[in-house]
């Protein structure tokens, strides 16, 4: 067989692979690994939104309703776990799966086979996550965090360092595959200061990935030998300190939080432009914040620990650090505004959790800002005020976005139109309940409430069970998007375009609808003013 | 970059992934399971353990053939090596920021955690309540803490064994450049000679490595438990050990790879790829030289 002539090694190949197990298992196909993340996104995210929905239960009313508080311990642990790990970071990488390289005009990803081992290892490493609920002594109970000594009274800590050495090798490899793609792949043409916004955020975002998850790695491993080993890292009496477990996870972990906001910044300076018809305002503006808020990522992750005792100059070097990230945040929010104003736009429903995310991503921007005062940390820390702030960012921040990117791309993955008004009711359902699920917590950590109890003083009783009622009815409106999902891709008789939305732009909508299972063979001509930014101001 | 590629090369499909997958699964599934067995109880995780370690070096020993025997086929092309090229180095840099945390450890305790205990600075109350007569420093008797964990031990000297060790990293990184400068003009019997003496030295090392740790425990009574110097001591020592242990193995991959022909001067990635990585763990030993041993 003669490589040289041919484009790739596919027997068929112009087809998807007809074998169940060819297809999926042994894929070398960005589309299809792409599909295998996000349904795999999905089931983690029901999974842990169920173990949410059991966390508002117990909460429903003051006093132990439900569940032993080592239960509820192990739940908010594997809710965290599963939900950041499990759901939005997959969820992510199969987003840029997809997308990259029809974005930049590539065929596949530069290293196929790695992104097939990078996907399969995450069914294997929940497996053993998840399994620990199932043994004798449960699963983990001392937070996501994993703070010694806490997490080291466990025995699922085994299980537990070694699910995250998994994940982390799944998303070094797959970060290392993004970068070589859109470093090496790209069409001729397509300069990088051409590349759609989701590339460049991408691009930064893979960066932070191989940066810090070795870090981690680092962490846990310490936890895993200071347990069964005999060593001494976070043990005072050996000369260790618990607070450099701290200091070692939240240089992971302050990056990490970017590594799941950075692509959502991406997919929503897409989807803005689209539905405004307007070249996004400052592109290289949104791409320089990008790469700003990156950088101050590494210098700002004691703010997590500023109630653990720093020393004095670090509280202040961490809280300015900290305060510094407003300045390319607001650039970004800034200037989707601006490319909203004066535009024409409509408001399909990719375009609604767009804005819904501009708006409450904001909120939780702002409530991080009254986090970073080192004073007025004092009194929020570990209440329920950082669940909200955080819940704002990650759940109207990250998943709003990656909802957006779904209904966005959708008609192009499946070839058909979802289903406008159920997908709004979608929308108008979920902006409303989130809100009265997390908005009261606000005021509940306010009035002191700490996190990561089961049982709490009936002083907050009223606002736990609106933010329940809310919580239950934001879980239920997730069943909708099933619905949408699954009429779209297997019932809908509305056949999309190939351009789909009136107003996108970008060679992603050049190919056609649904996007066949090989693209650009042969790299496209890019001629600039298809792209979405092909034309950038000095 | 990316700019010239006159064919797309897209690799076939391939169950080694998912091979991987399945024993990567397998092997921590039987660590976690020992780790938590009850004592003489250890018999399932360490047949899964083994069943998994040899499941990986059979899936290493399979992919990598499969992927030799493209590459030798002449299937990659310009894009395809650099997107190998690219690979390798954010693996490595990968690698960097792991013994990042672990050099972070070690310089967090003895510049903050050690001298707090010892009440300096920050933590003055730890020590006036709990441990008021711990003299703190870094070194023999007071580097494993305030219970003086695991016992009284002595260091490593500097400037004997881990020297010799030192030396023998420089030489090696010499004689696999000048492997590869020979390679570069085409001299196979010089590759095999400088190579096979990289080999050797990475060996050597390892040699030296194992009678270091010997001594500590039997000599020194510095162990794994000698408190939080020990455990610094062992992690950075020990998972620099094991990539010198990988970047041995590879190394006497490539000295068979290269006396099977597969390289020629304009095509051989493989080669510099683990040459790339053994300058890494060169540069890593001089940190740890540096800090864990003069400093």
């Amino acid at each position: 067989m003669s490589y040289a002539a041919t484009h790739d090694q596919h027997d068929d190949h112009h087809g998807a692979p007809k074998g169940f197990f060819q297809r999926w298992c042994m894929s070398t196909n960005h589309k299809d690994i792409g599909t295998l993340y996000l349904v795999f996104a999905l089931v983690m995210f029901f999974i842990g939104g169920s173990f949410a929905m059991l966390i508002r239960a117990e909460l429903f009313k003051p006093g132990l309703q439900l569940m032993q508080p080592y239960f509820f311990n192990q739940l908010t642990t594997m809710h965290a776990l599963v939900m950041i790990f499990g759901a939005i970071m997959p969820a992510f990488v199969g987003l840029g799966n997809w997308m990259i390289p029809l974005m930049v005009g590539a065929p596949d990803m530069a290293l196929p086979r790695m992104n097939n081992l990078s996907f399969w290892i995450l069914p294997f490493a929940f497996t053993l996550l998840l399994s620990t609920l199932f043994m004798a002594g449960g699963g983990p109970a001392g937070g996501w965090t994993m703070y010694p000594p806490l997490s080291l009274q466990s025995d699922s800590l085994a299980y537990v360092v070694f699910a995250v050495h998994l994940m982390g090798i799944s998303s070094i490899m797959g970060a290392i595959n993004i970068i070589a793609t859109i470093l090496n792949m790209r069409a001729p043409g397509m300069e990088l200061l051409k590349m759609p916004v989701f590339v460049w955020s991408w691009l930064i975002t893979a960066f932070l990935l191989i940066a810090v998850m070795p870090v981690l790695a680092g962490a846990v491993t310490m936890l895993l030998t200071d347990k069964y080993f005999g060593t001494n890292f976070f043990n005072p009496g050996g000369g260790g300190d618990p607070v450099l477990y701290q200091h070692i996870f939240w240089f992971f972990g302050h990056p990490e939080v970017y590594i799941m906001i950075l692509p959502a910044f991406g997919i929503i300076s897409e989807i803005v432009p689209t539905f405004a018809r307007k070249p996004i305002f400052g592109y290289k503006a949104m791409v320089f914040a990008i790469a700003s808020i990156a950088f101050l990522s590494f210098i700002v992750w004691a703010h997590h620990m500023f109630a653990v005792g720093l020393p004095l100059g670090a509280e202040i070097f961490f809280m300015y650090a900290t305060m510094l990230i407003a300045v390319p945040t607001g650039v970004k929010v800034f200037n989707w505004v601006a490319t909203m104003w004066g535009s024409s736009m409509t408001f399909e429903t990719p375009m609604l959790f767009a804005v819904g995310f501009i708006i409450l991503f904001t909120i939780g921007g702002f409530s991080g800002l009254m986090l970073a005062l080192v004073p007025a940390d004092f009194q929020y820390h570990d209440t329920y005020f950082v669940v909200a702030h955080f819940h704002y960012v990650l759940v109207t921040g990250a998943l709003f976005a990656i909802i957006a990117a779904t209904y966005y791309w959708l008609p192009k993955w499946t070839g058909n139109m979802y289903s406008e008004f159920w997908a709004k009711m979608h929308f108008w359902n979920s902006v409303i309940w989130v809100n009265v699920l997390f908005f009261p917590q606000h005021f509940l950590g306010l009035a002191g409430m700490p996190r990561r109890i089961p049982d709490y003083n009936v002083a907050f009783a009223n606002f736990n069970m609106i933010s329940s009622i809310g919580g239950f009815l934001f879980g239920a409106t997730q069943l909708i998007f099933i619905g949408v999902l699954i009429h779209c891709a297997f019932f809908s008789k509305k056949k999309a375009t190939d351009r789909v939305w009136e107003g996108a732009k970008g060679l992603e909508w050049t190919v056609p609808s649904p996007a066949p299972h090989h693209t650009f063979d042969v790299p496209p001509v890019i001629h600039d003013d298809e792209l979405a930014h092909g034309h950038v101001n000095d | 970059m990316g700019q010239q590629h006159d064919a797309y090369f897209v690799p076939a499909k391939s169950y080694w992934p998912i091979v991987a997958a399945v024993v990567m699964f397998t092997t921590v599934f039987g660590a976690a399971h020992w780790l938590n067995a009850e004592p003489g109880d250890a018999g399932f995780g360490k047949t899964v353990l083994t069943v998994g370690v040899i499941g990986v070096l059979g899936m290493f020993f399979g992919w990598f053939r499969s992927v030799i025997n493209e590459s030798l086929s002449g299937s990659y092309n310009h894009q395809v090596d650099t997107s190998f090229r690219m690979g390798m180095m954010w693996f490595i840099f990968s690698e960097v920021m792991f013994f990042g945390a672990f050099f972070g450890a070690l310089f967090y305790i003895r510049m903050f955690s050690v001298p707090w205990l010892g009440g300096t600075g920050h933590g003055t109350l730890t020590h006036q309540f709990l441990w008021s007569d711990y003299a703190a420093s870094w070194g023999a008797n007071a580097g494993n803490g305030p219970e003086h964990i695991g016992g009284a031990f002595s260091t490593v000297p500097a400037w004997g064994l881990p020297l010799l060790n030192t030396l023998i990293l420089l030489s090696s990184s010499v004689t696999v450049t000048i492997a590869h400068h020979a390679l570069r003009a085409g001299h196979r019997g010089k590759i095999l000679v400088f190579l096979g003496l990289t080999v050797l030295l990475g060996a050597l090392f390892l040699n030296f490595q194992a009678h270091e740790y010997i001594e500590a425990y039997k000599e020194l009574n510095l162990t794994l438990h000698s408190g939080v110097y020990g455990s610094t001591f062992f992690l950075l020592t020990g998972f620099h050990g094991l990539h010198v242990t990988l970047g041995t193995i590879m190394l006497a991959v490539i000295w068979f790879r290269v006396l099977k022909g597969h390289f020629n001067k304009d095509h051989h990635f493989g080669f510099e790829a683990v040459a790339w990585y053994w300058h890494f763990v060169d540069v890593v030993w001089l940190g740890l030289f540096m800090f864990v041993y003069i400093l």
